[in-house]
């Protein structure tokens, strides 16, 4: 039988309890485990950032991390960048405006990883976002629509 | 007439579902019952199946079975179909959907384990015993076709595929006239799609109800359908195809794949829904890619530079089956001779089999290769002239007093070739002034005087879009107003939603919020072909534009007699139809829906037929050639080989824009794929056919860090072959950028003379290329 653990941790701001088997990526567990399927799993082999998550704030890869490793930890996925009614995020309404998306794979974690890179550097070149996603593979846009969404959004986060 | 959108830039309707993570692609699918699929693919390149062993999978906990192709039904136990038969196909080879007793590439499916989980599903292959007894492989295209080759299959005679060629014009005449023949000899190599979903099916079979249904991440659900019933023997209304939100596809998606047979015999051995995922080391050795080409080209020209002809031979890597027929080299010849008024070609290729993993088109199919090969002839041309590069294209391509201009190649459907509309020197004259070109040599000059070694090159293309035969629409409004729009063609991300509704909202009245879209699935519309080969605008969009003119013309035609109005005083607006200089005169298009629509008993108006609706399978008369020049602005590092793309000018011209945010993110996406192309993308397989490169360590994708911003500018020159003038604009981006990116390292490198024979031009081939231009002038 498969090794299992029991852990508690807060999705979007809800705890959740579960019994997880130890080999279980954080991805697999949220995506199976809670039935969130926002967060993507791209290559599994922690490259492409597709299933990046921020777990306390910060972005990390959930295809790298065990679901026993989050126990006690608050996660967010892009299901809990918009606020609670509904309103977008600033990052996500710049990504609309900017066409920061095509196919929508990639997009979870291009939004995770932005939102933790422009809470540390509000006020980035674009030499500097383009160093921030440098670890988050998109195939479909060239990468310039969500250069430009990140720009905007700080400029509008600056601007608040 | 209501709202303009055609031309607008309208915010996609895609996104909000996509932002905030309520997409529905495959993997997201679950289902009461669903089991979990897991593929053991052959670890040889070439081999015999002595046995498999399968009794210890078998017997895990949580498996639930496993089969190879000996547990199908006998009738199943046979290879799948040829999509696209061609004469030119002298050895015709499908693979079985699981091996039967031969492997021919690393990655061929040998079994299936279905588990309760996939976890459970992987742990059980590597419980499967296969005793190989390993063959000689193929692998190098240059030596396939030597005598005492080894035979990618045990029972061919050769490694010969097929032959093709393109001939047109007085080839000899060209070549005895010319004053300079030079010729050239090239390797290409393109990757994968490595689109950021893999592949994944889902198959639930219901015999008593709703037949067999399969969700597939793919852009060809049509041909899917029919693929799969013919393979079983059962009719195609007894197969649904689903392709949901689909996370990239760039054409090996545009397929039929073994899973897609194997997925729903064992799902209906089961009796259970059964899910399958492909894992990205899958994806590098079961997902079709497209790989080597090698070019020899001969150019016949005149002192000035004008060409007359070319001519050649093109070996081209099949990989070990034939999943597409010939349609990569087809469309690897058919774009010769680019966008220059060359009246003679005569080039002819050879498909050779290899131990790989089979091939189809990457984002542009052949054309890039075709185009990277005209392109490098110019490039010879202008080097050995000693004529500028912009010069040599101005004094060859086609004018627009030419149009139409037929070049004398062949569409795949056996139509000419005819190029319908553009102006490619005024493109050009675009390109170089947004990429300051005339600036170029001050900068490359002070850049020199720091060290560092700028080069510019320079490309232009022609892309046959939008082939036929339709991309079907129907169009109906409901009883609250909405208009429901349904057509077969799936998005791989396109944003086809936002631009049919864009068009049905723009020549309906209504707001383009008012469409429900549904899209890609068989069950919902009767026929589709593909979202491949730019075609989706220039064969949804008329349709989608005839649909709702007769939707338009059938509402007028009621409220006119409902208003007691004349037709030609009526205007539609926000969904209300309205009689000009009367405005409390007015019914809504939701009324006039229920009206033709009646409950029991009541009459459907007179001289009316039932449903505000209409079909089309309006299209393009021929194909829309779409044309670009690009310009790529380059530093290398001599002493490294290090190459950076530092600015990168499109000029494009995709006839009338219907969204021109979506047109530019396609040029722009099909840019930095073509960018990869050029200097990163390499599918890599040792001389015993392993590959060497399986995951995104070892094959690189271009990153963001590393791609430049791409400025773009567009002529609209609108297409005649459509009702919206419009032609398709998805791989012209990458069409042009190989050879635009190697022109400029040429030229970068020029004081030590080399001369690149092939792409993606890593730092290393690079390095050997500066000492050996360094070594001869020493000399």
């Amino acid at each position: 039988m498969a090794d299992t653990r029991d852990i508690e941790v807060t999705v979007n701001g809800q705890r959740h309890s579960a019994t997880v088997e130890t080999r279980t990526s954080l991805g697999d567990f949220l995506r199976q485990g809670l039935g969130m399927t926002g967060t993507h799993m791209g290559c599994e082999h922690g490259v492409c950032g597709a299933c990046t998550v921020l777990l306390d704030g910060e972005a990390v890869r959930s295809c790298l991390m065990l679901a026993v490793q989050a126990n006690g930890h608050e996660v967010t996925t892009i299901e809990g960048l918009a606020d609670a009614d509904g309103t977008l995020s600033p990052l996500q309404k710049a990504f609309w405006e900017n066409y920061g998306l095509q196919c929508g794979f990639c997009t979870p974690g291009m939004l995770t990883s932005l939102t933790a890179f422009l809470k540390e550097n509000p006020d980035p070149s674009e030499r500097e976002v383009r160093e921030a996603i440098s670890g988050n593979i998109c195939r479909c846009t060239g990468y310039q629509g969500i250069v430009d969404a990140a720009l905007s959004a700080a400029k509008t986060m600056r601007e608040v | 007439m209501g709202v303009r959108y055609i031309g607008a830039e309208v915010q996609r309707m895609e996104d909000p579902r996509l932002i905030t993570g309520h997409g529905r692609y495959v993997d997201d699918i679950t289902m009461q019952g669903m089991l979990h699929a897991a593929f053991l693919r052959a670890s040889q390149a070439h081999a015999k199946i002595r046995s498999i062993d399968t009794s210890r999978a078998a017997a895990l906990p949580g498996v639930h079975r496993v089969f190879t192709l000996a547990d199908f039904a006998p009738e199943y136990q046979k290879p799948m179909n040829q999509l696209y038969p061609a004469p030119v196909i002298e050895q015709n080879k499908t693979q079985y959907p699981l091996a039967k007793d031969e492997v021919c590439y690393v990655g061929e499916a040998v079994a299936v384990v279905v588990a309760d989980s996939r976890a459970i599903a992987e742990d059980a292959l590597a419980l499967i015993d296969v005793d190989y007894e390993t063959l000689p492989a193929v692998v190098n295209i240059m030596t396939a076709l030597e005598d005492g080759a080894p035979l990618a299959h045990a029972d061919t005679s050769s490694n010969l595929m097929g032959r093709m060629r393109s001939k047109f014009g007085d080839i000899d005449d060209a070549f005895a006239k010319a004053d300079h023949v030079f010729s050239a000899d090239f390797m290409q190599h393109r990757g994968g799609c490595h689109s950021m979903e893999t592949r994944g099916v889902i198959a639930r079979d219901d015999p008593w109800g709703e037949g067999l249904s399969l969700w597939t991440s793919a852009q060809s659900p049509y041909l899917i359908r029919r693929a799969l019933a013919t393979w079983l023997g059962e009719p195609e209304e007894r197969v649904r195809v689903v392709a949901p939100d689909v996370g990239g596809g760039f054409g090996p998606k545009a397929g039929f794949y073994p899973e897609e047979i194997v997925i729903p015999l064992v799902a209906r051995a089961l009796g259970r829904p059964v899910k399958w995922i492909e894992d990205r080391r899958e994806h590098f050795v079961a997902t079709t890619t497209q790989r080597d080409q090698h070019w020899h080209l001969e150019v016949a020209c005149t002192s000035e530079g004008k060409m007359l002809g070319l001519r050649g031979t093109v070996t081209h890597e099949n990989g070990a089956y034939i999943p597409y027929g010939i349609l990569l080299p087809n469309s690897s010849l058919m774009p010769l001779p680019g966008a220059y008024s060359i009246p003679a070609v005569d080039v002819g290729v050879d498909i050779v089999f290899t131990n790989t993993v089979p091939n189809s088109p990457v984002r542009g199919a052949g054309r890039p290769c075709g185009i990277y090969a005209v392109e490098r002839m110019v490039q010879t041309v202008s080097r050995e002239l000693g004529i500028p590069p912009e010069e040599v294209r101005r004094r060859n391509y086609v004018r627009p007093d030419q149009m139409p201009y037929k070049t004398g190649a062949t569409l795949r459907g056996g139509a000419p070739l005819v190029y319908d509309s553009g102006d490619y020197e005024a493109l050009l004259d675009k390109a170089l002034d947004l990429a300051d070109f005339a600036a170029f040599k001050e900068r490359q000059a002070a850049a020199r005087k720091e060290g560092r070694y700028l080069g510019i090159g320079i490309s232009s293309c022609i892309e046959d879009t939008g082939m036929g035969p339709y991309e079907g629409t129907t169009v109906r409004v409901e009883s609250s107003g909405k208009v429901a729009v349904r057509t077969g063609a799936a998005s791989q991300g396109q944003g086809h939603h936002t631009m049919i509704a864009m068009i049905v909202a723009e020549n309906l009245g209504v707001s383009p919020e008012d469409i429900l879209f549904e899209s890609a699935d068989t069950g919902k519309f009767p026929h589709g072909v593909g979202t491949i080969g730019s075609r989706v605008a220039a064969n949804v969009g008329p349709s989608a534009f005839d649909a709702s003119t007769k939707v338009r013309e059938k509402a007028l035609r009621l409220a006119a007699e409902v208003l007691e109005a004349s037709e030609a005083d009526l205007d539609i607006e926000n969904g209300v139809v309205r009689v000009n200089g009367a405005p409390d005169l007015s019914v809504t298009l939701g009324e006039l829906a229920v009206k033709l629509s009646p409950a029991s008993a009541l009459r459907v108006p007179e001289g009316f037929d039932p449903l505000l609706e209409a079909t089309s399978y309006d299209g393009s008369s021929g194909s829309p050639i779409a044309c670009g020049s690009n310009v790529a602005e380059v530093e290398v590092d001599p002493g490294t080989g290090e190459v950076r793309v530092l600015r990168y000018s499109v000029a494009h011209d995709c006839g009338v824009m219907i969204n021109p945010m979506i047109v530019h993110g396609q040029i722009v996406g099909g840019v930095i794929h073509g960018i990869g192309n050029a200097l990163f993308e390499r599918m890599i397989y040792d001389d015993q056919g392993q590959p060497l490169t399986t995951n995104y360590g070892e094959y690189l994708l271009p990153l963001a860090s590393e791609m430049p911003r791409v400025d773009v500018t567009h002529m609209e020159t609108p297409s005649p072959l459509n009702s919206l003038g419009v032609k398709g604009a998805g791989e012209g981006g990458t069409i042009p950028a190989a050879p635009a990116v190697v022109a400029a390292i040429e030229n970068a490198l020029e004081e030590f003379n080399v001369v690149i024979d092939y792409y993606p031009v890593d730092p290393q081939y690079l390095c050997e290329l500066i000492d050996k231009g360094a070594a001869q002038a020493a000399e």
